[in-house]
């Protein structure tokens, strides 16, 4: 089966004291008197899988595991430390609450600027526009800015816009627990459309019996590290019962 | 021949050519004062350096085919962002506005108004057509100072989309310094204004002046790169390059003729990119005249180095830039 998303021997470190440094000033009277020293954190470390193309995978673990960094790095937004990840195909990563909206702007340009990002032109975001409108059940609120939406429904409108420009891979961060269960279903059913044209998609949740039900395997991670990985069953079976 | 090698091989060989005909550069380049062997110099160094910066960029296109295909794919990709981004600047700024897009052409008139009248009442300088001397002095340094400063801030600004998608980060500076160029037209058309009812003949040197706005835009983009990454990591850059802008300002002859100055600053003036940007665009809008060869090659000489210097920190950086927004 051909690989979509490759993750080789990935490690991510953060400086833990990095904020501290913010001004030219400040850093050099910090180097001056030898203050400049960091903290460092693993995030991830030493992480290796990969992914089919046409696969849903779950990933699990704590709070701090390092989920949402893996999802990142493989969205692009960070680059890691150590190791190489490839990714075959557009990513469309729905990581928090407005992938890239400005809430200063209408739904309607949010729209065309989301489109944008996942290099979509604005006549073939006219195509799609009502589509987008109609899915996120915004079509009152078109002409409102962003700041004044409910976070369900800037969560609609994200997810609306990142299945309908229609990506080979797809990441989710814990959105499907927002909104009503209707819009929820509504999404579930959205995301076996994408799948049988044959896309990629990652889920992190926490609840995990959404894991269960879209997933076909997942990854446990245990304070950047993989503790397992394999058959949905089995790595929920072992997350639920904590013996990890 | 490794990229090192051939780096070393074209600097050596364009310093070989150019610094031993350092006193044969011409006096208007150098500037028509006597004694002033080290601005010569100087001279001659910059156009070896932009012969070599040239060479350098014609080697890397030509070795490095995919890297450069790979660039300009994403570049493609991304071109609509960079579109909606301006238009996006562009509506912002007149949205709240009564007289809306009308402002882009009355606020460079104006300007201009209020400094003719200063200038022409308090400082008297024996400059003929003064409003058309300042305005196509303003012009041109008001559209690099701005484009400089709103690129310095836009990758802090970007700072929401960078930190939830990838998008390449060069897109931010370069959306401040184009969106800049927009407002540079309506000021553009504003000037054509004052020079047609302050009496100037039409020449046909003006269908030039896109040339030296290309380098003045080059210049911009370059050091928008540069400042949009330094300012990620030191925020009080902006403060400094707020009054760098100052102090260039003044030395850059936007109100005052460089007649008026005494030898050092004469001198020192020479070293300034804008002095050259702007006296470039006079060239073709004032005095009908096309500026030569060695004008030419420094304005490209600055404007490629600081392209070349924004690019390579922008590009070294952008991976780090996440961590410190």
């Amino acid at each position: 089966m051909e690989t979509a998303i490759s993750v080789k021997n990935v490690s991510m470190m953060f400086n833990l004291n990095k904020d501290k440094v913010m001004g030219l000033k400040e850093y050099v009277i910090k180097a001056a008197t030898r203050r400049l020293y960091y903290e460092e954190f693993w995030a991830l470390t030493d992480v290796s899988f990969e992914v089919a193309r046409g696969e849903v995978m779950g990933i699990l673990g704590l709070n701090g595991a390092g989920k949402s960094t893996l999802l990142k790095l493989i969205a692009g937004v960070f680059k890691p430390t150590k190791g190489v990840i490839t990714v075959k195909g557009e990513v469309a990563p729905l990581i928090e609450l407005g992938s890239g909206f400005d809430m200063e702007f209408s739904a309607r340009e949010n729209i065309y600027m989301n489109g944008a990002i996942f290099g979509r032109s604005p006549a073939h975001m006219n195509g799609i526009y009502n589509e987008i409108m109609d899915f996120a059940e915004l079509r009152d609120f078109e002409d409102v800015p962003l700041k004044n939406f409910s976070s369900g429904m800037a969560a609609r409108l994200g997810f609306a816009v990142a299945t309908h420009v229609e990506p080979e891979i797809l990441i989710i961060d814990e959105i499907l627990g927002v909104g009503d269960y209707r819009f929820a279903k509504k999404s579930k059913e959205r995301i076996d459309e994408m799948l049988a044209r044959g896309a990629t998609v990652l889920v992190v949740s926490h609840a995990i019996e959404t894991i269960r039900e879209i997933c076909d395997r997942a990854i446990l991670l245990k304070k950047g590290k993989i503790a397992a990985i394999g058959e949905v069953e089995k790595v929920c079976e072992i997350y639920e019962n904590g013996a990890f | 021949m490794t990229k090192k090698h051939y780096l070393a091989t074209t600097t050596i060989l364009t310093l070989a050519l150019f610094l031993p005909f350092w006193q044969y550069l011409p006096m208007e380049v150098a500037g028509h004062r006597p004694g002033n062997i080290p601005m010569q110099i100087f001279y001659a160094a910059l156009m070896s350096a932009t012969t070599a910066i040239i060479a350098t960029i014609c080697t890397i296109i030509a070795t490095r085919r995919t890297f450069i295909r790979t660039q300009l794919a994403t570049l493609a990709r991304f071109r609509h962002l960079l579109f909606l981004m301006i238009k996006r600047d562009f509506v912002t700024r007149y949205r709240r506005n009564v007289l809306g897009v009308l402002w882009s052409l009355l606020n460079p008139l104006m300007t201009m108004l209020v400094l003719t009248m200063v200038f022409s009442m308090l400082f008297r300088f024996d400059i003929p057509n003064f409003p058309v001397y300042l305005l196509s002095g303003q012009l041109i340094f008001n559209f690099f100072s701005e484009a400089t400063t709103r690129a310095m801030g836009s990758v802090l600004g970007g700072a929401g989309t960078i930190k939830k998608v990838y998008v390449p980060k060069y897109i931010f500076p370069a959306s401040a310094v184009l969106s800049s160029v927009v407002n540079l037209a309506f000021a553009f058309v504003a000037f054509l204004f004052v020079y047609a009812i302050t009496g100037e003949p039409l020449r046909w040197t003006l269908l030039l002046v896109p040339l030296p706005i290309l380098y003045v835009f080059t210049f911009s983009l370059g050091l928008g790169m540069l400042l949009s990454s330094m300012a990620v990591f030191f925020r009080d850059i902006t403060y400094l390059y707020g009054i760098a802008m100052t102090l260039l300002m003044f030395l850059t002859p936007i109100f005052y003729p460089v007649t008026i100055l005494p030898d050092r600053i004469f001198h020192l003036i020479h070293l300034n990119p804008m002095f050259h940007y702007v006296s470039y665009f006079r060239e073709l809008a004032l005095y009908g005249t096309i500026p030569g060869l060695w004008a030419n090659m420094l304005c490209l000489g600055f404007a490629l180095a600081a392209l070349c210097v924004g690019l390579f920190a922008t590009m070294t950086q952008q991976d780090k830039f996440i961590l410190y927004l």
